[in-house]
């Protein structure tokens, strides 16, 4: 493969990180540590939002977040033609 | 039938297969014993990693954990969870292309360095260790409650059979039996949960139960929050820490996952680079069934134990109160002489000077070890007897599989890192393979015997683990993935000072060494369990500064990186 291609591959592929670190940070960091407290004024059910998102939301986004990770990156892969044959 | 009976025969049952797996599994070559030929399927190496990960640590103690610390439980959740987020995508896939056997032989090639390599031989026993002896730490004490056996004994038992298969069948027989022990092990969390879940709140899930109601109409969280102020606690969903220590712990857990060496190498064992990636998504929701259980298990416990004890006459205490007093993990002390129990805050001053002292108590009447809460609660909730017994097998499951991993690290660093790459690199398969299960027989004993005798800084350090993984490993894999530009130089001086300023942090504020200090000492208000991330950062930021000062890398090294970045060629792992 071209070495111009294999550039635009990898900078993909960072792009891709940024987003999805970036939602990483967001849903436990952000949501379940700094602005815990103001979420936590929103209520779902038994549940404050903010606690919610520490003990429940954040580990359910994390699944998320590999699944689109490895679908995304298997459409890459093809498209650069860098798959596993 | 008795709960013991029922704990010998189900505890025996699973015992008799993971020695079945372990005989039809047997390792005949080193590929086979380091990483298990490199053809398990993705599916099957998730659930395998979910049981090496979820160790006695996980299963029993972190639901006690979260019952006692509320919304600060959260940091050990999130913390060892995310880091499969990190692993998935930071560092899995690479490492499966990069294609050998172990993390010292990634640092060493990279850093084209034996010294790098020995650097990294030595962080991973020592990160590996610290942790090996808690497990079996746990096989003693739940042998010693169910099977009212010696806990010297358990131990023992527990070294047999660990021994059995991690030096017969190496990382094909810990793999297999490791998806065995994760099915034992979910199950038997699964099942007390979901029963209780259904006496609580009437909810089949205990996810969705916990934020439901309790029978009374009130939701239970806030019923809790409750309960907890009347005590003399802060809310329950509030928590104590402050903000910068839950951002600094709940960091260094997750990149300390994502460094741990024996972690990284299961994805040695998968097929392509493709599987690599899947498998850590399957790990992770393996891993998300009993991290998002446990939170809801904890509330339970918490409630269900409150309303038991608190302010009840002694004669009136449920069969487990007395059960577990035997063992000591349970204490209670009649310090006003009204024969209740008094159970309540009592380091909250305003609270004891005024609630307690006008109700006549004279401090906190009960001690509970963190430790018994999962093993408990079948018997809190008064569930059948074979149900207990479940969770001691699943509890033996956690622990045993835990071990089983970190023992093979322990071998392969010995056998491949040291006496292949070091000392005799014309050392035979057959030699080589010899050697792995002397250096499996090695680490069994070792482990085997601080299980008996725990030093008493082990228990203090197995948090630590993480953070000395944090600053060590992960940011020389991190960089020599994604920085071609960093060199030995760089990437030496960063682990090393990391992992100093770690141990540094951990002896002088835990075992109270080079002048010690207390919690108003700690550097920027972060206690040892999170600075880890400061290690890290120092490390990142050391490897930087040294690397751009210093010629860069070999031309067939930044090849090799411009390899490792995509996926094609990656075949199966490089027989060496």
């Amino acid at each position: 493969m071209a070495n111009k291609d294999l550039k635009q591959y990898w900078k993909t592929n960072l792009r891709y990180l940024a987003i999805l670190l970036s939602i990483w940070f967001l849903v436990s960091y952000c949501f379940g540590i700094f602005f815990v407290d103001t979420l936590n004024n929103i209520r779902i059910g038994g549940f404050k939002l903010g606690f919610w998102f520490a003990q429940q939301g954040s580990i359910y986004v994390f699944v998320i977040l590999i699944f689109v990770y490895v679908h995304l990156m298997n459409k890459l892969d093809e498209e650069y033609d860098v798959d596993e044959k | 039938m008795s709960v013991q009976t029922w704990t010998f025969i189900i505890v025996g049952i699973t015992f008799a297969l993971y020695i079945g797996i372990a005989i039809w599994a047997r390792a005949g070559s080193t590929k086979e014993f380091y990483i298990a030929g490199g053809g398990v399927h993705p599916i099957a190496n998730g659930m395998a990693t979910a049981a090496d990960w979820m160790s006695a640590a996980s299963f029993i103690s972190m639901a006690g954990l979260i019952s006692f610390m509320g919304y600060d439980g959260s940091v050990y959740l999130m913390g060892w969870t995310g880091g499969y987020v990190l692993l998935a995508l930071l560092l899995a896939p690479y490492l499966r292309k990069f294609g050998k056997f172990t993390v010292p032989d990634f640092i060493g090639d990279r850093y084209y360095s034996n010294f790098a390599r020995t650097v990294a031989v030595a962080c991973a026993i020592i990160v590996s260790f610290t942790y090996v002896a808690g497990q079996m730490r746990g096989v003693g004490v739940v042998f010693s409650r169910f099977l009212e056996v010696d806990i010297n004994v358990g131990v023992g038992i527990g070294m047999a059979i660990v021994f059995f298969y991690a030096v017969l069948g190496g990382m094909k027989g810990i793999t297999y039996t490791q998806v065995a022990q994760y099915c034992v092990l979910i199950f038997a969390f699964m099942v007390p949960a979901i029963f209780i879940s259904i006496a609580m709140t009437g909810n089949v899930i205990p996810q969705f139960g916990f934020g439901g109601t309790a029978t009374d109409g009130t939701y239970l969280l806030d019923k809790l929050d409750g309960l907890h102020t009347d005590l003399g606690f802060a809310e329950y969903t509030s928590g104590t820490k402050s903000m910068i220590d839950v951002f600094a712990i709940t960091f260094a857990l997750m990149v300390g996952t994502a460094g741990l060496p024996h972690v990284i190498v299961r994805f040695f064992t998968v097929p392509s680079v493709r599987d690599a990636r899947k498998s850590a998504g399957w790990a992770l929701i393996f891993i998300a069934i009993l991290y998002t259980t446990a939170p809801a298990i904890a509330v339970f416990a918490r409630v269900n134990m409150i309303n038991t004890v608190s302010g009840k006459d002694y004669s009136e205490m449920p069969s487990w109160v007395t059960n577990w007093e035997k063992t000591g993990l349970l204490k209670w002390e009649d310090k006003n002489g009204d024969n209740r129990v008094q159970y309540y805050n009592d380091k909250n001053e305003s609270f004891s000077n005024s609630v307690a002292a006008a109700k006549g108590w004279k401090g906190n009447e009960l001690t509970i070890d963190r430790d018994i809460i999962v093993l408990a609660n079948p018997e809190i909730a008064n569930l059948p007897a074979w149900v207990i017994a479940l969770v001691a097998a699943g509890g033996l499951a956690a622990a045993l599989s835990t071990a089983a991993g970190l023992l093979l690290v322990i071998s392969t660093a010995i056998s491949h890192d040291l006496i292949k790459k070091q000392i005799k690199p014309d050392i035979s398969e057959k030699g080589e393979l010899l050697w792995a299960r002397i250096g499996a027989v090695f680490a069994v004993l070792v482990a085997g015997y601080f299980g008996i005798n725990p030093p008493g800084f082990v228990a203090a350090t197995v948090a630590l683990a993480f953070g000395l993984a944090a600053a060590s490993f992960f940011p020389a894999i991190i960089l020599g993935i994604f920085d071609k530009r960093m060199n030995k130089e760089g990437a030496i001086a960063g682990m090393v000072v990391g992992i100093l300023l770690m141990l540094f942090y951990m002896m002088k504020y835990k075992l109270q060494m080079f002048g010690g200090g207390s919690s108003e000492d700690w550097w920027f208000g972060i206690s040892p369990e999170g600075f880890g991330t400061v290690a890290m950062v120092v490390n990142l930021v050391i490897s930087f500064a040294v690397s751009r000062m210093t010629p860069p890398p070999p031309e067939y090294v930044q090849e090799m990186v411009e390899n490792i970045r995509v996926p094609r060629g990656a075949g199966a792992a490089i027989e060496h």
